[in-house]
């Protein structure tokens, strides 16, 4: 019951993205394509889960001076191994996530979970604690890619919803798109939460 | 020379790293709030990413290539850039307080900050020599800067301006860095 708990709370309540406003990088940058969104989202959330685990399992024997290196150098080893894993098998991923496979390595949920959590609690919560910010992560940047493809190429994974006719508004899917789907989505949800608050 | 000053000038304006590559947007977020610190964060990254530039790139050619291992390539570069803050963190606190003074809360935050590790790589990828591997670190580091103190500019002024209550502080941020890259898309036809 407690680990549901730990995994639902990484979904809504404590949302990377929309409510602890970590890992900006990557959610502005992959959020550009639906089928960007989901395959950064899998990555991460096994880098986090594994990451997680593994931290957790050594939280005992790992001295606290030097505590930070050892986490980045696991998680570093993990980043390693997906990228190498997504070089292998999905070339076409590899090519328009580029830079930012690598670059998981230093997204503070990584090391905002490690510290905060994995640092202080069993395998099995961590691991629950991974899952749910993972997937919590991949449902932030689905959101918004979900909002900018449909709008800036007026398709959703690939596939054309609206007809020849529809004018894509192009700006959606370059970069100031990114920053201000992102910024509207933080204000739709600061004014549900006002109206509960009510 | 020439491709030099290219590079410099697509780096800084064309392909801005902060709002058309996505790099670094923690610290345009986070320390954007007053000119000064924007300034402060901007000096301490250059001076860290000209140095990792040409440090990840020496790791690159001389110990990695040659031993086959590039694929330790990220782990390398992250301890790389981690020990490097550190040290610079000691060297300035020793020989230069008042420069310590002005960069030292930076400093650390540096370790962190996705640019950097992102321009090492970047460099490698591109096939970049030591010298155009410095020049763009630094170019990048200027790109990032520029972003940063014009993006602090307007937030100061946001502060008095009279928008929604709900978007309030980062939402309006946002949607502000989004009408700069717009501006900065502007330059794109520059070369």
């Amino acid at each position: 019951m407690n680990y549901l708990k730990e995994f639902t709370k990484g979904l809504l309540k404590e949302n990377p993205v929309f409510v602890l406003l970590l890992g900006m990088c990557s959610t502005l940058a992959v959020s550009n394509s639906l089928s960007n969104a989901l395959g950064m989202g899998a990555a991460f959330t096994i880098v986090l889960v594994l990451s997680n685990m593994v931290i957790s399992s050594i939280r005992k024997i790992v001295p606290n001076d030097i505590r930070i290196p050892v986490f980045i150098v696991v998680m570093a080893g993990f980043v390693t191994m997906i990228d190498l894993l997504i070089k292998a098998y999905f070339p076409a991923l590899n090519e328009s996530l580029g830079i930012f496979i690598p670059l998981i390595v230093v997204n503070c949920i990584l090391l905002g979970r490690a510290e905060a959590f994995a640092s202080k609690n069993g395998i099995l919560a961590s691991l629950f604690d991974g899952l749910g910010m993972g997937v919590g992560y991949t449902l932030a940047l689905s959101t918004l890619a979900i909002i900018r493809e449909v709008i800036g190429a007026g398709t959703i994974l690939g596939y054309p919803l609206f007809g020849p006719n529809y004018q894509p508004a192009l700006i959606m899917i370059l970069p100031p798109g990114a920053f201000i789907t992102l910024g509207c989505v933080l204000a739709f949800l600061n004014k549900m939460q006002e109206k509960k608050a009510s | 020379m020439k491709e030099i000053l290219i590079l410099i000038l697509s780096a800084i304006f064309v392909n801005n790293i902060v709002v058309t590559q996505f790099l670094g947007i923690c610290p345009f977020l986070g320390v954007s709030k007053r000119v000064e610190s924007a300034i402060g964060m901007g000096a301490a990254v250059t001076f860290v990413l000209g140095l990792a530039s040409a440090i990840s790139w020496l790791v690159q050619r001389y110990i990695l290539d040659p031993f086959g291992i590039g694929y330790l390539q990220t782990i390398a570069f992250i301890l790389v850039i981690a020990a490097l803050v550190q040290f610079v963190e000691m060297v300035v606190r020793k020989f230069s307080p008042s420069l310590y003074n002005a960069l030292g809360v930076y400093l650390p935050l540096i370790t962190t900050n996705c640019i950097v590790l992102g321009v090492a790589i970047i460099n490698i990828d591109k096939g970049y020599n030591i010298l155009f591997s410095i020049a763009n670190g630094v170019a990048n580091a200027l790109g990032f800067t520029l972003a940063l103190v014009l993006f602090a500019g307007i937030r100061e002024r946001l502060d008095f301006a009279n928008v929604p209550k709900c978007f309030k502080g980062i939402p309006i941020a946002l949607v502000t860095a989004g009408l700069m890259s717009i501006a900065f898309m502007g330059f794109a036809g520059l070369l």
